[in-house]
């Protein structure tokens, strides 16, 4: 066993790559390869006609953005700290809306086959609108930014969750509603001791998707709407100043946010969702 | 024809006599049961009688799609009658309920709560008054019973096939159902487990003396367990095609059932109805 062990420690030419890489597994191959991609964008960067600039560049250009995050010189100048909080904080607002409104009508469809037969067809055509469609209606409706914005992401929220909770509820075992009846467990004690847990694991696919789609909108949303703060405006406002670098550091910001919010979701949906019971 | 077959077993036709005596308690009357298909209506159960004492421990045998689980799920009130009655008492049977407790095929435990939580949430349901001291004893009392007391606080997942029909069988048994209804209990469990389990749920009738009604495809364990065993004719239009009274007196030993040259007559007759007499066309 121990020689079987060694052999291979012994024959790798870099000791120091291999400590790191039996410390941390999953962390050198992600890291190699990033490195290659950052090398092979240098590269085309480099040739000649390129149009966007290489990571080189990115960082010479944008490292006053990097390193001072938390600047306020009023209006929308501000710092990336403070655009990407804005843009959360419209997210936050408008996902526990879209999850309070989307678990409770799903709950409804999922129960009452009068209600699925009647709003299905609506809800479904509902959900296939991309987000982006939905801000001049919202424009129209709202007249203003904020308002507007929080629900572009609340319309896109929404369906994921209102879906996979009705999905979770229609699921439910016939075996644990027989239980239900037999006991004659009244509303709530069902709702609490078996719909609510027997739907969760769905629940909570709906709304890691729905985070997703939330950040999504939110960017797109802040596009359109000029003069607010938020990390969405801030990659148009770049784009008008010809700033491509800060675009693209917006960009990277973005899909870091995006990534931790969902590593989050995942995260609660451990604490939370009763074990044997994930989907 | 069975009765005459078996006249000369002083024994059998005392146990008959015994139970026609005993007051009827529940009662299925002419109950017919029809399933509205695209090819037209679909009889599976065309006039079934069949009335069982207070206590009485009754199997149910017949092949697959005879309407055996139909037949007990309109006991426990999942399913009505299409024509005919089901009485407990003398109160038709309308709705499931607590007095009618099931144990289930796949054991339908709650795979979020422990043990002690699944049979809790029964005790509370039909005990919602009772002060909870007195319902978490019920629980451990139970669960005692059926040999669980250490993986009271397991969840399903963690427990063997066998340790969650225990449980199963505890959450039936803690709200002291007048009927008890398994629907083949044993079926998904290997062979000594089932044994032991046929052996617990022996005992605890004995102490408990409700009325069981259970859905088998083992010869063997009706014989073990039952006073009487219901024979099913085959679907569609399944009735009961004959009731085997099993005269063994009770407590009952496995091993000595098994040498009484009776069992095997008695186990012959049931296997030759089966296979002979009402085999299935497959």
């Amino acid at each position: 066993m121990t020689t079987l062990r060694t052999r291979p420690a012994r024959s790798l030419q870099n000791p120091w790559l291999s400590r790191i890489n039996k410390q941390f597994p999953d962390i050198v191959p992600p890291i190699i390869a990033t490195a290659i991609f950052l090398v092979i964008w240098q590269l085309f960067s480099l040739t000649p006609g390129a149009t966007l600039p290489g990571p080189v560049q990115v960082v010479r250009d944008t490292w006053i953005l990097i390193f001072w995050p938390f600047f306020d010189l009023g209006g929308t100048n501000k710092g990336l700290f403070w655009q990407i909080l804005a843009s959360l904080q419209r997210v936050a607002i408008s996902y526990v809306l879209a999850a309070i409104f989307g678990i409770g009508l799903g709950i409804l469809i999922g129960t009452s086959k009068v209600m699925s037969k009647a709003l299905d067809p609506l809800f479904q055509l509902l959900r296939t609108v991309p987000p982006l469609a939905w801000v001049p209606i919202s424009l129209a409706a709202l007249r203003q930014n904020e308002p507007a914005a929080l629900f572009v992401i609340f319309i896109t929220a929404i369906w994921p969750i209102l879906i996979n909770t009705a999905v979770g509820v229609k699921q439910i075992p016939q075996d644990y509603n027989n239980v239900a009846k037999v006991l004659q467990l009244t509303r709530k004690e069902y709702f609490f001791n078996i719909l609510i847990p027997a739907a969760l694991p769905y629940i909570f696919t709906g709304l890691r998707i729905a985070i997703g789609l939330a950040w999504l909108a939110i960017i797109a949303a802040e596009i359109v709407m000029s003069g607010i703060v938020g990390i969405g405006f801030f990659i148009w406002e770049a784009y008008q100043n010809n700033n491509v670098s800060e675009v693209i550091l917006a960009l990277v910001y973005i899909g870091v946010v995006g990534l931790l919010l969902d590593k989050i979701m995942a995260w609660i949906e451990t604490l939370i969702v009763p074990q044997g019971q994930k989907s | 024809m069975f009765k005459r077959t078996f006249a000369y077993t002083e024994t059998a036709s005392q146990t008959v006599s015994v139970a026609t005596q005993r007051e009827p308690f529940l009662v299925m009357e002419d109950v017919s049961k029809v399933y509205p298909t695209s090819k037209g209506p679909y009889t599976v159960l065309d006039g079934v009688n069949l009335t069982v004492a207070e206590g009485e421990f009754i199997c149910v045998i017949g092949h697959s799609g005879c309407g055996k689980s139909t037949l007990l799920n309109m006991v426990a009130g999942f399913n009505h009658p299409t024509s005919g009655e089901v009485r407990l008492g003398s109160k038709p049977i309308t709705k499931p309920g607590p007095d009618r407790m099931v144990v289930f095929q796949n054991y339908a435990l709650l795979p979020w709560r422990t043990a002690f939580e699944n049979v809790y949430l029964a005790v509370n349901a039909v005990h919602p008054n009772k002060p909870q001291a007195e319902k978490r004893a019920i629980v451990r009392e139970h669960l005692a019973m059926v040999g669980l007391s250490e993986a009271a606080d397991k969840k399903p997942p963690q427990l063997s096939g066998g340790m969650k029909q225990r449980v199963s069988i505890a959450r039936a048994l803690a709200i002291r159902p007048q009927v008890l209804i398994l629907d083949e209990p044993f079926g998904a469990l290997d062979a000594i487990t089932k044994e032991e389990l046929q052996e617990e749920l022996l005992k605890i009738w004995n102490d408990h003396r409700c009325t069981v009604l259970m859905i088998t495809h083992d010869i063997d364990e009706a014989l073990f367990l039952a006073d009487r065993l219901v024979m099913m004719t085959n679907g569609p239009h399944a009735k009961i095609g004959e009731v085997m009274e099993i005269p063994f007196p009770r407590p009952r030993d496995r091993a000595r059932i098994m040498e009484d040259p009776q069992y095997y007559k008695l186990r012959n007759y049931a296997l030759d109805f089966l296979y002979h007499r009402f085999a299935h066309d497959e």
